[in-house]
């Protein structure tokens, strides 16, 4: 096994220190908790590309799609067990007519989350043999096709809001602030996915995936069954995107087809910039271009604001032209070449 | 000196001290960036704002901040608001919500949870109002909003939005009945007249065509193209086809400034002939500078206008106001612009009533609000909308806005049918 | 639907405008696209700031319009302005792009993209804009079929420019540099060809083109700072279905795609129109696979 991804006893402390900073920071800094709930959120969209993209050699530009499927998915079983979606949407839901109470709300939740995951799942497994038999650009490309359409039709479909969106159950009063029940769930998430990644990496299906990735027709010749790899592969991503997806969905409360659910603008590229920022295909790479990734934007748009953008878009120029191998891939490559004579 | 060399895959690199000039650089500014708290002065009343700044809302967004900067300046020059003896002066904390809902939500929370403001300005358009509706909500912080018209944001109940502008459903109900009147001039009786609507495919246009729908139900007028642009998509060259095709007696269109803008200009491009047409955002888009010939006998759904007669205390007249803001900021202003005005005209009057910095009081003061402006008179019925002021129709004559509609105020007969060019 | 086939049927020569306004979709799309095939094939770059250039030079050909410049001088200055642009940013930032990873590219140009954005909208400022042309349009069937002189103008300015850049890269020194450079770097170089000329080159010939799409949109269509992803969206799709290495099968299917966006907004309805041009797109995609997998290949 490739020492990078044995669990030895440091990285045990550091995982059990990171966790126990996750846990205490939203009460510590309550006044940022939606946005340590997305940074958490953003982790696991860059893990999931990643998986897909960096450890399998699989760029996909469509991700969102299952974020988005996730959403509505959620959403749907969120409202659905309680009223008619059709005419919560209609009247755009929310408000004093359509009141959940505490154990609607969280029944909706604990039953949506793993709704949206499996809504993900089950699609990304259909799409999975059209899909992945295609390699390269045309499979990067037919994942965006397939994302944006999915947004333009969402915002054509009057049971799910249209082009008007669509609202996520409002929390009861008694529930007090559920952003921090959303902060632990993410956190949750993210923990759970890169646990499940580390893993699914250090088992043989990690070592296919990179197979794949370096030589997919020499793995194949060999008689390694890759397609069995890659659709797991990316049925997981695509489950853990919908359950991402789902709480984002939560988090924001209005849904919006287009900019919201199936945002390839915004979290469809984010979620590739993050991967590359941190480092493709290794598995702290994601997770530290997420931080690096929200973080920075954060503080430029809170202080450079006028000039938010433009600042954001020259660091990610000096990144890509001064650490090509991300922040992460820099660092390996740095212990690599002082470590070894 | 060239530093280190590395051995890496793709060769040798020169580990520069660049890198770790840039490396270094980017630490000082992570911690350097410790939170830093909004000037606490006592004598400061803050709102919070998170407008569009960037994005496909940047124009209106720009009209919006203008708009609350000239009233925050107007006001604090003439001394603040007196609250028990002490004068306070307002400030606006500003965010960029990129013209996306997720974006604005988060920073709305973070304006309330981070930095403490207890009262917050509305953003631009209803998709953005409609997503930190809870949020504000929740806090229990009072909101004016000069710029979401969706009549969904009042339909649920919530306390504490309060907003200046006239619903969008009334947009183009006027242009409805306006032909319904003038029927005889296009040969037919009411109930035979037909219309064609292009709305965009956001809350905003949608609550517009439902008002058009529910007026063309009551002239019993038939809807014969009702199409929905994907707001992406500049181009209404194929659904302007079709209403050559079927020619409609009037044709509604609303999709901001870009629908504004593509439908004036393919409309001359094609040589779409309808008796009537009527648009919405047209001064923002600067219709009738910008095109007065594709433009002429256009007619435009405005929530304001600096002919009207309007009188308030901060800006005295409609055209006051309208100077005051070309003087500042070099462009005519656009009803996007007064309403934003207004509403912290209304937060300042509020605050003088309530005499208290309670958000409770101050949103119970606001519900009590019956405030004549220069933007128009405001009064708020329990679910937070302005019922005390109307739409108005314009018609761009010459390449300039005429006031047709409401009668009271009109200013000239509107030219209907459109002759023909 | 069936109302809309009805109509068709009744007046088929809505057919022809339908088609003409396609034909004028497709021809801006059909630039943007060369282009990025281009920058694609030769450096192995992916420029995903094309959207910002055609709106650069958009909104270049709209100030110039509204100082009074004709419009046909515009095309050129807005290329022009372009292509200096191109050089700078090949020197500032490409140059050190070339020969990484394919997302090495994506990274920085997305970060280009960005920056551009927002300088744009300073510059420019955030509104909506329109070049407006007093050419007019001339008018067949008893005016139920406009053809617009300016959009006869465009789309024959996409041909030309077309032709212009295949002849350039048959005939020309420099073309055939490019060729060379695309075929086997390396050989080009031991050959004598400056290869990090012939990138700059390509990629300040990109920008060109984008800027001279961007004019020419900006005679029919709005023209927005922040409005630019639709055209990189657009021309990154085309270029892969066509087949990358195909430049003239980009030409055919950007014009292709905007008749069949056109059709299709007609018969289904405009909010089904970016649907349609995405599903379609998705669907050749895996048409075309499906026939390679049953000879047991893959598109690649």
């Amino acid at each position: 096994m490739d020492e990078t991804r044995a669990l030895t006893l440091k990285r045990l402390l550091m995982i059990a220190g990171l966790l126990a900073v996750g846990g205490v920071a939203p009460l510590l800094f309550p006044a940022y908790q939606l946005q340590l709930t997305e940074l958490l959120l953003f982790m696991v969209f860059a893990l999931c590309w990643d998986l897909v993209g960096g450890q399998m050699g699989y760029n996909s530009f469509g991700n969102v799609l299952f974020v988005g499927l996730g959403m509505y998915a959620a959403a749907i079983v969120q409202v659905g067990l309680f009223y008619d979606v059709g005419l919560y949407n209609e009247a755009r839901g929310g408000g004093t007519d359509f009141v959940f109470s505490e154990s609607q709300f969280m029944t909706g939740l604990a039953l949506g989350i793993p709704a949206a995951a499996i809504v993900a799942a089950l699609a990304a497994w259909l799409l999975g043999s059209l899909v992945l038999t295609m390699r390269g650009h045309y499979f990067a490309i037919c994942t965006l096709g397939l994302g944006i359409a999915a947004g333009q039709i969402a915002a054509g479909i009057p049971w799910l809001g249209a082009g008007s969106g669509m609202l996520t159950p409002n929390p009861p009063e008694s529930l007090g602030h559920v952003s921090l029940l959303l902060y632990y769930l993410a956190l949750g998430l993210a923990v759970l996915c890169t646990l499940t990644f580390a893993w699914l990496l250090s088992t043989r299906l990690g070592l296919t995936l990179n197979a794949i990735r370096d030589d997919e027709d020499k793995a194949e010749a060999m008689g390694i069954k890759t397609h069995a790899a890659k659709v797991t592969a990316w049925v997981v991503a695509a489950g853990f995107l919908g359950a991402a997806g789902a709480l984002y969905g939560n988090m924001v409360r209005f849904i919006d087809p287009i900019q919201t659910a199936f945002a390839g603008a915004t979290i469809g590229v984010w979620m590739i910039l993050m991967a590359l920022l941190g480092g493709k295909g290794t598995l702290l790479g994601p997770i530290v271009g997420a931080i690096v990734f929200q973080v920075t934007k954060e503080l430029f748009w809170t202080y450079l604001l006028g000039w938010q953008r433009v600042a954001l878009g020259l660091l990610i120029i000096l990144v890509a032209v001064f650490f090509p191998s991300g922040i992460v891939g820099f660092v390996r490559e740095r212990k690599r070449a002082e470590g070894k004579p | 000196m060239s530093g280190k060399e590395i051995r890496t895959a793709a060769g040798v690199s020169n580990v520069s001290p660049l890198r770790g000039l840039l490396a270094g650089i980017f630490c000082v500014v992570l911690i350097g960036s410790a939170e830093v708290a909004l000037c606490a002065d006592n004598t400061f009343i803050i709102l919070g704002a998170a407008v569009s700044l960037t994005g496909k809302y940047a124009l209106n967004g720009a009209n919006t901040k203008n708009g609350y900067d000239l009233a925050v300046r107007q006001i604090n020059d003439r001394g603040g608001v007196k609250i028990g003896g002490t004068s306070y002066k307002f400030e606006i904390s500003y965010y960029d919500d990129e013209s996306t809902p997720a974006r604005g939500t988060e920073l709305v929370e973070r304006l309330i949870q981070q930095d403490g403001v207890k009262f917050i300005l509305g953003p631009y358009s209803s998709g953005l109002t409609k997503a930190i509706l809870p949020i504000i909500e929740r806090h229990k912080v009072p909101m004016v909003e000069a710029n979401g018209a969706a009549r969904e944001l009042f339909t649920k109940g919530y306390r504490y939005i309060f907003a200046v502008l006239s619903t969008s459903d009334q947009y183009l109900i006027p242009a409805i009945d306006l032909a319904a009147e003038q029927a005889d001039k296009l040969g037919k009786t009411p109930s035979e007249i037909r219309i064609a609507m292009v709305m965009e495919n956001d809350p905003f246009a949608q609550d517009v065509r439902a008002g058009v729908l529910a007026d063309a139900r009551r002239h019993s007028m038939n809807c014969v193209i009702d199409d929905q642009l994907p707001p992406e998509l500049n181009d209404m060259s194929v659904t302007l086809t079709k209403v050559k095709a079927l020619k409609p007696d009037v044709l509604v269109v609303s999709g901001h400034e870009k629908g504004a803008l593509t439908a004036v200009n393919q409309i001359e491009a094609l040589r779409v002939d309808v008796p009537v047409i009527a648009l919405t955002h047209c001064d923002s888009a600067q219709l009738a500078k910008r095109l007065p010939k594709a433009s002429q006998h256009v007619l435009c759904a405005h929530q304001w206008h600096r002919s009207l007669k309007h009188k308030g205390d901060l800006f005295g007249s409609a055209e006051a106001f309208a100077q005051v803001f070309e003087k500042t900021y070099g462009y005519e202003a656009p009803y996007q612009a007064a309403q934003s005005a207004a509403a912290v005209y209304v937060f300042a009057d509020a605050f003088t009533r309530a005499q208290s910095l309670d958000p409770e009081k101050v949103r119970d003061a606001i519900s009590a609000t019956d405030l004549p402006t220069f933007y128009g008179p405001i009064k708020f019925d329990e679910t937070g909308k302005n019922i005390a002021k109307p739409m108005i129709l314009t018609q761009i004559i010459d390449g300039e806005y005429v006031v047709v509609s409401p009668k009271k105020w009109a200013t000239a007969k509107p030219v209907i049918p459109r002759p023909k060019h | 639907m069936v109302s809309n086939l009805l109509i068709l049927h009744e007046a088929p020569v809505l057919g022809l405008q339908l088609a003409i306004d396609g034909l004028l979709i497709g021809a801006v799309f059909a630039l943007a696209a060369y282009g990025m095939a281009l920058v694609w094939g030769v450096a192995n770059i992916i420029n995903v700031a094309q959207g910002e250039f055609v709106m650069l030079g958009g909104l270049v050909a709209v100030y110039a319009a509204e100082q009074g410049a004709p419009v046909l001088l515009a095309v050129p200055l807005a290329a022009l302005c372009l292509y200096v642009l191109g050089w700078i940013l090949y020197y500032t930032i490409i140059v050190h792009l070339v020969g990484r990873d394919m997302f090495n590219s994506v990274l920085a140009t997305f970060g280009i993209a960005i920056v551009l954005q927002q300088l744009m909208a300073h510059v420019f400022g955030g509104a909506d804009r329109i070049a407006a042309n007093g050419l007019g349009s001339w008018f067949l069937f008893d005016g139920l079929v406009a053809i617009g002189k300016m959009k006869v103008l465009v789309f024959a300015a996409c041909i030309v420019l077309g032709v212009t850049l295949s002849v350039f890269l048959l005939r020309s020194r420099q073309g055939q540099a490019i060729r060379a450079v695309a075929q086997k770097p390396e050989a080009a170089s031991v050959l004598g060809i400056d290869t990090k000329r012939v990138y700059g080159l390509t990629y300040a010939v990109n920008a060109a083109i984008c800027g001279a799409a961007g004019a020419l949109a900006a005679t029919a269509y709005t023209i927005h700072p922040y409005g630019g992803l639709s055209y990189t969206i657009r021309s990154f799709m085309i270029v892969v279905v066509a087949g990358l290495g195909n430049l003239g099968g980009v030409i055919w299917a950007a014009l292709s795609l905007g008749v069949a966006e056109s059709f299709a907004g007609f018969i289904f309805g405009a909010q089904y129109q970016i649907a349609f041009v995405f599903t379609l797109l998705v669907a050749v995609l895996v048409f075309r696979n499906w026939r390679l997998k049953r000879q047991r290949r893959y598109l690649a």
